[in-house]
């Protein structure tokens, strides 16, 4: 009986292979891409909990248990750096997250359909620029001597300030070319949303004859509510995963301060002065609370709404 | 009276709207303009700092200054190839990726799913991959800008929602005819996903065009360069490289300017190909939008 059962599952799965050959062959670069690329540098991460030294393979070393991850929770760095990185994201998230929202609003009530194309063209602009191009225009704009906002600054009668020297400019800096850069991009989903409420919505608040204020407030607002939601929660989850180029490309030991965040501390640790042990397990502390946060959003998310990153 | 009061509520109301969007439009494109003004003003204006919005006399010298430069050509050589061959690479992979994992019948469908996006979520970080792109030797290769990045599991996800948005009976009567899944591909599906697959390029294009990390990281050898270095340099270290061929004079006037000439350079293709483009990028973040 059960062998019969056996050699007729074996069948079921040959015909699966065969008739799905084709597919096999199509993912395997993939699949062994996907091995090289992304799950070898996973069980790499291994490093973290041995004493690797330059020159060995990925593998060998002697196991130290936690002892990187001692090492880093008990250096001074540990806090700021984690109060860095959370509070980058954080004021992103305040400052970056109403922007689009707001804008996407005003856009979709501008009744000439010239005007509003261009300036959602324009909008979405900044977006494609690299972020070397982005922070080289603050680096010159924001220069002591020859940019053009301390030139105001100075034609106003102001003491000139050294913007990108000033540990307490740095996050306001950050984050305002990032609500710059990202704004209108991030506006076109809600856009997308608001085109898509029901016409007949706003038809009958006419006839009840309710302010524009009103109408945005009962009507627009709630619609795009579960939009707004679930960005939200997304945006939460990724609290702990700052991107490394442009505080790495912003930053001097000036702002370390309040600039230096986990992955630029990862890179000088491990890549500038080869301590890949310590900056491995730096690294992999951050990517296990990364995944905590994202994963926990997603779930929350779906819970909620029904919309999930998977 | 009440629709005297209403209406000048909603006068209040456009003033905010147009003012709001007029103020977004003018914050967007100012530094846009002040630097194409600065570029092609006359330099000693820019250095006495006589430029706020439009040009100050007309110049081209930085321009000649920056075109003459040999590196900035390497640069944007090195550039446009990895963009076109790392792009061409980025979308084959990506259809052969995402199609076997649209195709509701593959019985690995649901662990292959799983296989990609988990890398999504967690990364072995920066230094084990680091360590192993120095071992297999694609350190300081040209390969290095398009291998470690050939697919992105969320363009993957995206191509994937294409594929499976066509309608069954396509593929069955296909499938009738006797058709394998390779013919199905590229005979029939590749064609009919066509506005996806142009915003996925325009994605992994501009992604090249401004990769700048992967650069830093695996190249040392500055005849590989990529345009974004070379920008770094000039822009942020302030290095006066490009105007090595100059006499003293030449360079503390042309200093400032020939950072905003360099960024006009570089950036000039995406903002030239930007407005015909545009209507995919939006598309693409639609595609994105409703993968769910």
């Amino acid at each position: 009986m059960q062998a019969k059962a056996g050699t007729k599952l074996r069948t079921r799965i040959i015909k699966a292979l065969k008739r799905d050959k084709y597919l096999f062959l199509m993912f395997l670069p993939i699949f062994i891409y996907y091995i090289i690329f992304n799950y070898i540098p996973i069980t790499g991460a291994i490093i973290a909990f041995k004493d690797y030294k330059p020159g060995m393979g990925l593998y060998s070393g002697k196991w130290v248990g936690f002892k990187w991850f001692v090492q880093f929770f008990e250096s001074p760095f540990a806090f700021r750096l984690i109060r860095n990185t959370v509070l980058i994201a954080l004021y992103s998230i305040i400052y970056g997250f109403p922007v689009p929202i707001i804008f996407a609003i005003c856009i979709t009530e501008i009744q000439n359909t010239k005007m509003r194309r261009i300036v959602q063209t324009a909008s979405y602009l900044p977006h494609f620029i690299s972020t070397v191009v982005v922070v080289g225009m603050l680096k010159n704009f924001l220069s002591v001597n020859d940019g053009i906002v301390n030139a105001i600054i100075a034609a106003l009668g102001g003491e000139r300030i050294n913007f990108m020297m000033d540990a307490k400019w740095f996050r306001t800096i950050y984050v305002a070319s990032g609500v710059w850069q990202h704004f209108g991009f991030n506006s076109i989903i809600y856009i997308a949303a608001i085109i898509g409420i029901d016409p007949s919505l706003y038809e009958s608040s006419k006839i009840d004859g309710i302010t524009k204020f009103k109408e945005v407030w009962y009507i627009t607002i709630p619609m795009i509510a579960p939009t707004i939601i679930v960005l939200f929660i997304l945006q939460l989850g990724r609290i702990m995963s700052v991107g490394f180029e442009k505080v790495y490309l912003m930053y001097s030991p000036a702002v370390y301060e309040t600039a230096d965040v986990i992955s630029t501390y990862v890179y000088r640790k491990g890549i500038e002065s080869s301590s890949y042990s310590f900056s491995a397990a730096v690294g992999l502390f951050n990517s296990v609370v990364n995944f905590a946060f994202v994963f926990g959003s997603n779930l929350i998310s779906r819970k909620l709404t029904q919309t999930s990153l998977w | 009276m009440s629709i005297k009061s209403r209406s000048s509520t909603d006068v209040f109301f456009y003033f905010i709207v147009y003012t709001l969007v007029i103020i977004a439009f003018f914050i967007t494109l100012y530094p846009f303009v002040y630097i194409m003004s600065v570029s092609i003003s006359d330099p000693i204006a820019v250095n006495r700092g006589e430029v706020f919005l439009w040009p100050v006399g007309f110049s081209l010298k930085g321009y000649k200054q920056v075109l003459k430069s040999g590196d900035i050509w390497v640069s944007y050589g090195n550039t446009i190839y990895y963009t076109i061959v790392g792009t061409i690479f980025n979308m084959i992979a990506t259809v052969l990726a995402a199609y076997p994992l649209s195709r509701k019948t593959f019985c690995a469908r649901r662990f292959l799913n799983f296989f990609i996006v988990f890398v999504m979520y967690f990364s072995g970080g920066l230094i084990p991959t680091y360590l192993l792109i120095n071992n297999i030797g694609l350190y300081n290769s040209r390969w290095v800008m398009i291998i470690p990045g050939l697919v992105s599991s969320y363009n993957v996800m995206i191509c994937r929602s294409a594929f499976s948005s066509i309608p069954d009976e396509v593929m069955e009567s296909a499938q009738i005819d006797g058709a394998n899944d390779l013919h199905i591909l590229f005979r029939i599906a590749i064609w009919l996903i066509k506005p996806t697959l142009a915003v996925l390029t325009l994605y992994y294009a501009v992604g090249h065009w401004n990769n700048f990390f992967t650069a830093m990281l695996y190249l040392s050898d500055s005849s590989l360069y990529p345009l974004q270095v070379l920008l770094r340099r000039v822009l942020i270290q302030a290095s006066n490289e490009l105007l090595i061929d100059s006499t003293l004079e030449e360079r503390s006037i042309a200093g400032i300017q020939i950072r905003y000439v360099t960024i006009v350079v570089a950036t000039l293709p995406i903002l030239a190909v930007y407005p015909f483009l545009q209507k995919y990028f939006v598309k693409g973040i639609m595609l994105g939008a409703v993968k769910g």
